[in-house]
């Protein structure tokens, strides 16, 4: 069963869940389509408010983020879950298990979770993360909570995918607090202390307050920390409160705009590396990378110019990485023309020993160039001849003589040929149509892309 | 690019049975075949567990039971699984079956019943070999 790619974006901006489910793997099998998808569900992103909660493993993320989606269900919104689990280093498999603390959510059309294994990913999210964020925007969520893999010190990444980062807590961490001072607790946006009904809660928000204390608030003002108990459902309103405050007083101070900027920024640039490495890995698989090893070895030459050397190779054009959807269809070899000297000696020839019919002449003054038509069966022959003597014609000849000049392809649509060509990144000569010879509609590519060869795009009517 | 591909599994435990040993160890056993396995625990109702495999988009849905109810919940899986447009899903069962049930079972969709005593691999193989990717 394939959708087709307008089909699968109309679905996913509808909150068809099929489409947004079906757009979610494509995007993490990492298919073409996923691409072309994501580019045009790009505008209707940016409406979803994005908050990522993080914690070491057993802080009771999954059950908070239930209890979090069924208090704005009861409000109305609409929320979106992707919840991240490791995927096994061995054997590329993952048990993904957070639906089991949201079993009922499962069933509630206002929700959307969708279980994702980090696939190699570090940084305690999978790369394909954001993209599924975009997806459940683009759907209409208006909340969207990403849940990451339970971390140690340092997975901060999340604080780069999300407008507000939650960390959670549980008490009896005991000196593991300590090591995560440097790491993780810094992005938290607002610390939560859940499993508050545990001896030591009041004992780590102190901890925690100490730790406030000592550090730095420059941009963002100081993380509030909330007791909460997820299975019962304590404090969520309370933390749903300074949620929405914290919210607020980032929207009007500027820092949510600040942030989702600088989101798009680190998102662009993570899309340049790993295409870049993309483009380096599958070059590297067509270097003889080996024989440079070895070289390397024997001490013949050094790391940094065989590195030099690779990166020489690569052409440094990447265009149209994704591919595109091909839409355009050539009909057929509209014409073939030829730059002639003299309209009246090729005819001669044309005419008088091939047999050929002209169809009359023509002048076309935006060109300089008189032209004859030779209809072959279904295509025909254009002679032409400069009217000037600084003609593109004129030129041509003087360049490379007599001969054969360009190739013109009829399509149904030029306007739409032309635009999907810019789109694929083609150079154009004439990005927009202009009137040719006999009323039809032309335009033409540069000839380095079609590898020396001068294109034409024709339509015209029949 | 299809090496990125990755066979997603629905493991699911419908009715009001408490015993998810067998189904963590199947889960298990998929997750180190490489397998992504959802793993949604215990006293799932068949709604629950078609929403479930819709928005994690699954290749297909492992269910088990033990507690004689087989012939309710399955058929039912498999019957919402169709009307939401799911019916390329692979279905496979397990658990506590009766061998005489075996038959009305695949006549309701599942593709195939895993008794106590099968080996994974066996199961591991049948997935693959069966597993619908379009």
């Amino acid at each position: 069963m394939k959708t087709s790619i307008s089909d699968l974006v109309r679905g996913v901006l509808q909150s068809d869940r099929r489409s947004i489910a079906r757009l979610i793997t494509l995007i993490e099998d990492q298919e073409p389509e996923a691409f072309l998808a994501l580019k045009q569900i790009f505008p209707a992103t940016g409406r979803a408010y994005v908050i990522g909660i993080t914690g070491p493993p057993g802080a009771g993320k999954s059950t908070l983020v239930d209890k979090l989606a069924k208090h704005l269900r009861r409000q109305g919104c609409s929320v979106g879950i992707i919840a991240v689990d490791p995927t096994s280093p061995f054997s590329g498999g993952a048990i993904l298990g957070d639906r089991v603390r949201m079993a009922d959510l499962a069933i509630d059309p206002g929700v959307f979770i969708r279980s994702m294994a980090s696939r190699g990913s570090l940084g305690g999210l999978s790369w394909a993360t954001a993209d599924a964020v975009k997806v459940l925007d683009a759907g209409g969520m208006d909340y969207i909570f990403v849940e990451t893999v339970g971390v140690g010190q340092a997975e901060v990444e999340i604080a780069r995918h999300a407008d507000l980062t939650l960390v959670t807590l549980v008490p009896g961490l005991g000196d593991e607090i300590q090591a995560m001072k440097a790491g993780v607790l810094e992005i938290g946006d607002l610390l939560v202390v859940n499993k508050a009904d545990r001896e030591g809660a009041d004992r780590l928000v102190l901890e925690l307050e100490t730790m406030l204390d000592l550090s730095r608030h420059e941009n963002s003002s100081r993380p509030a920390i909330v007791k909460t108990v997820g299975t019962t459902g304590e404090g969520i309103g309370f933390l749903w409160k300074k949620i929405e405050e914290r919210l607020i007083s980032m929207k009007a101070s500027g820092e949510l705009a600040n942030r989702r900027k600088e989101r798009l920024r680190q998102e662009v640039l993570e899309i340049w590396q790993r295409q870049l490495w993309q483009v380096i890995d599958s070059r590297l698989a067509g270097e003889n990378v080996d024989r440079l090893l070895e070289r390397i070895v024997k001490r013949q030459i050094d790391p940094y110019t065989a590195v030099e050397q690779i990166l020489a190779s690569i052409p440094p054009r990447f265009k149209n990485l994704w591919g595109g959807e091909l839409r355009m269809q050539i009909r057929k070899i509209d014409h073939l023309g030829i730059a002639v000297k003299s309209l009246a000696d090729a005819l001669s020839f044309y005419e008088n020993i091939l047999g050929l019919k002209s169809a009359g002449t023509e002048v076309v003054e935006d060109q300089k160039v008189k032209v004859a038509f030779l209809p072959v069966g279904d295509s025909e022959i254009e002679l032409l001849e400069s009217t000037t003597a600084d003609g593109p014609i004129a030129k041509f000849i003087e360049k490379k003589g007599e001969g054969l000049h360009h190739i013109a392809l009829r399509v149904d649509d030029l306007e739409a040929a032309l635009a999907e060509l810019k789109e694929k990144g083609v150079r154009l000569i004439d990005t927009e149509p202009r009137y040719g010879a006999g009323g039809a509609r032309i335009a033409f590519l540069h000839p380095q892309a079609g590898r020396g060869v001068l294109l034409e795009l024709t339509e015209r009517q029949e | 690019m299809s090496q990125s591909k990755k066979i997603r599994v629905l493991v699911a435990k419908p009715g009001l049975d408490g015993h998810d040993r067998g189904a963590k160890v199947i889960a298990r056993a998929l997750r180190d075949a490489g397998m992504e396995v959802i793993y949604t625990g215990l006293r799932q109702t068949p709604e629950q567990i078609v929403a479930a495999a819709l928005q994690e988009n699954v290749d297909v849905v492992a269910l088990s039971s033990l507690s004689g109810a087989h012939l309710h919940l399955f058929p039912r899986v498999t019957a919402l699984l169709k009307e939401k447009g799911l019916g390329d899903v692979l279905v496979i069962g397990g658990g506590i079956i009766p061998a005489e049930d075996i038959p009305v079972l695949k006549a309701a969709g599942v593709a195939a019943i895993f008794t106590p005593g099968t080996a994974t691999a066996a199961i591991i193989e049948f997935i693959r070999a069966n597993v619908k990717r379009t």
